[in-house]
């Protein structure tokens, strides 16, 4: 066979074509609506079992062996001290990380070595997160199945997320700007914290704001470290035991009685307005400080 | 003082090692590799202890293995109808649409998975059991999905132009364009995006603790309660296990094996994206 026949049997077809074609265009549409189908069905699903035990009780109660008195108080408040203690740690760090890749290292070994190991870190599975923590903060550094222990191990499992949001929002800032402040005579830490970072804090904010909505609905870490499941006292300090939001919701999907079922649909609908409100609140702090800037 | 922010990553991933080696080390102390490897019960749990993880291993497969057959199809044709079909602004609304699904908490799609698929599933699979392979392994699919889509999607999105044009100037159809050459040209891009949805697969927790069982099993059969290696960890973590003892070792050493082969898929894709853009520029 010549290759010039074969090229064209490759490529030209014959009418059938048409018609795969019209059917292949249908596959794709069904299996784009398919998963967001499941999606819809999930949230109404939840929404239905869910929502009749959605209450103020239900969010100032603490857990109890009855599913009908028994509330998500201590989970909550432990989840937004944990948020916001994890906040508090990988925010600086990562930041950090992010400015010294993006705007100082040089281009050897070493950075290359850090970038690949961000990325590697990246697609580490959470649990193993939670075995690290374990082993070292519960267990080596003693801090117990603590409060602090749970927010460090949950820094260290954001790091790569933010590290790698705010080097992409650093990317966007033009080299000419860095110049022009250069040539006004700024050093080069001035030019960071003036020029280049006010413009890249839009999208930092973003990606920071995202990971810690993605940490809110994190569960097996915090298994592993040993975050209690049955806790009826607010944590009073940062070696207290606690529980969060996610690890209630496990507890109660993985007792039988159906009561609890409900219990669990309620705290994941408040978990999921949580998320969905950081969601709101980055997409609108990204808009209001683009306007500001430009 | 910002170069110590980045060296702190390479300090995470030293401690990672450092931690699961500490203990692997210590779990074979007093259990031989031989055991670990050609032992087919896993039981450290129980008085008459065995220590073979092909029981968990083969629960990660199976489960896996729902998850891939859920998530590659829909997610390669997916990625092919919003890369070289859908108009622009349907693919401006779908692609983050589809991101939703990948942000949902894992706990949530367990509670799905258990509450809603499994019931239903029961109605067409005779003798699927409350706890089974199946339905955690299709839920973790649809949620791996997103992820296979966006890779598969800048993979095929970023073959060139010029390409397609050939192809169409030789008097190809689009659909045979796209198949024939756009695809083959991503081929590498669009595999790593597979070999990262099996490691996502693979290293996924709450959705197969909560929906597949605690019952370690040497098996193949996805109706019966299985245990996965990330649910036998949880499980013994949700115990209060002293430091010290096996079964706290145990983890670890599960941990060990589940760490290297996510390492190993990773590493596999990441190389294949990078032969995919340097075939490509």
């Amino acid at each position: 066979m010549k290759p010039r026949n074969s090229v064209r049997d490759t490529l030209t077809g014959s009418r059938i074509d048409t018609g795969i074609e019209k059917a292949f265009k249908t596959i794709g549409i069904i299996s784009l609506i398919l998963p967001l189908s499941l999606l819809l069905i999930l949230l109404i699903d939840t929404t239905v079992d869910g929502l009749p035990r959605l209450s103020w009780r239900f969010l100032t109660s603490f857990p109890s062996r009855f599913p009908d008195q028994a509330g998500i108080f201590s989970a909550l408040v432990g989840s937004v001290y944990l948020i916001g203690l994890t906040a508090l740690i990988a925010i600086p760090l990562g930041i950090g990380a992010a400015i010294y890749l993006e705007e100082y290292a040089k281009k050897n070994r070493i950075t290359s070595f850090i970038e690949i190991n961000i990325s590697n870190l990246a697609g580490v599975p959470s649990i193993i997160y939670g075995l690290l923590g374990l082993g070292l903060f519960v267990r080596i550094m003693a801090l117990g199945r603590s409060l602090i222990a749970g927010a460090i191990t949950l820094s260290l499992m954001l790091l790569p997320m933010i590290i790698m949001a705010a080097r992409e929002s650093l990317k966007t800032v033009p080299q000419e700007l860095r110049e022009a402040a250069c040539a006004l005579g700024a050093d080069r830490w001035t030019t960071i914290r003036k020029v280049v970072l006010p413009l890249g804090l839009p999208g930092i904010l973003t990606g920071i704001i995202l990971s810690l909505a993605r940490a809110i609905g994190e569960t097996a870490p915090l298994i592993t470290i040993g975050a209690l499941t049955y806790v009826a006292f607010l944590p009073d300090s940062l070696t207290s035991p606690f529980t969060a939001l996610p690890i209630q919701i496990f507890n109660w999907v993985s007792r039988p009685q159906r009561g609890f079922h409900a219990n669990a649909a309620a705290g994941i609908l408040v978990l999921l307005i949580i998320m969905l409100l950081m969601n709101v609140l980055a997409m609108w702090l990204r808009m209001r400080l683009q306007k500001r800037i430009i | 003082m910002l170069f110590v922010c980045a060296a702190v990553s390479v300090a995470v991933t030293a401690g990672i090692i450092l931690t699961l080696l500490m203990e692997t080390i210590g779990f074979f102390r007093s259990v031989s590799i031989k055991e670990f490897f050609a032992d087919t019960q896993w039981t450290p749990l129980f008085v008459n202890k065995h220590y073979g993880i092909w029981a968990l291993v083969s629960g990660t497969v199976l489960t896996s293995f729902f998850a891939m057959v859920t998530a590659i199809p829909l997610g390669l044709i997916s990625a092919i109808y919003l890369s070289e079909y859908s108009p622009d602004r349907i693919r401006k609304v779908l692609k983050p649409s589809l991101e939703v699904l990948a942000g949902i908490p894992t706990v949530v799609y367990g509670y799905f998975a258990l509450t809603f698929v499994t019931p239903l599933l029961q109605k067409f699979i005779p003798g699927l059991a409350g706890f089974n392979a199946v339905s955690p392994g299709i839920v973790m699919g649809i949620m791996i999905t997103p992820i296979v889509a966006s890779l598969s999607e800048d993979a095929i999105y970023s073959v060139p132009l010029s390409l397609r044009e050939g192809a169409l100037a030789l008097g190809g159809s689009k659909l045979r364009s796209t198949f024939r050459v756009v695809l083959p040209t991503a081929f590498s891009g669009i595999a790593a995006s597979f070999i990262l949805g099996i490691s996502r697969a693979v290293g996924e927790t709450m959705i197969v603790t909560i929906a597949a069982g605690q019952q370690p099993r040497f098996t193949l059969d996805p109706r019966v309660p299985i245990e996965t290696m990330t649910a036998y960890i949880v499980q013994v973590s949700l115990g209060d296990t002293p430091h010290g003892t096996i079964e706290y070792n145990t983890i670890f050493a599960v941990g060990m094996l589940l760490f290297m082969m996510t390492l190993v898929f990773n590493l596999i894709a990441h190389f294949m994206k990078r032969r995919f853009l340097r075939g490509v520029l």
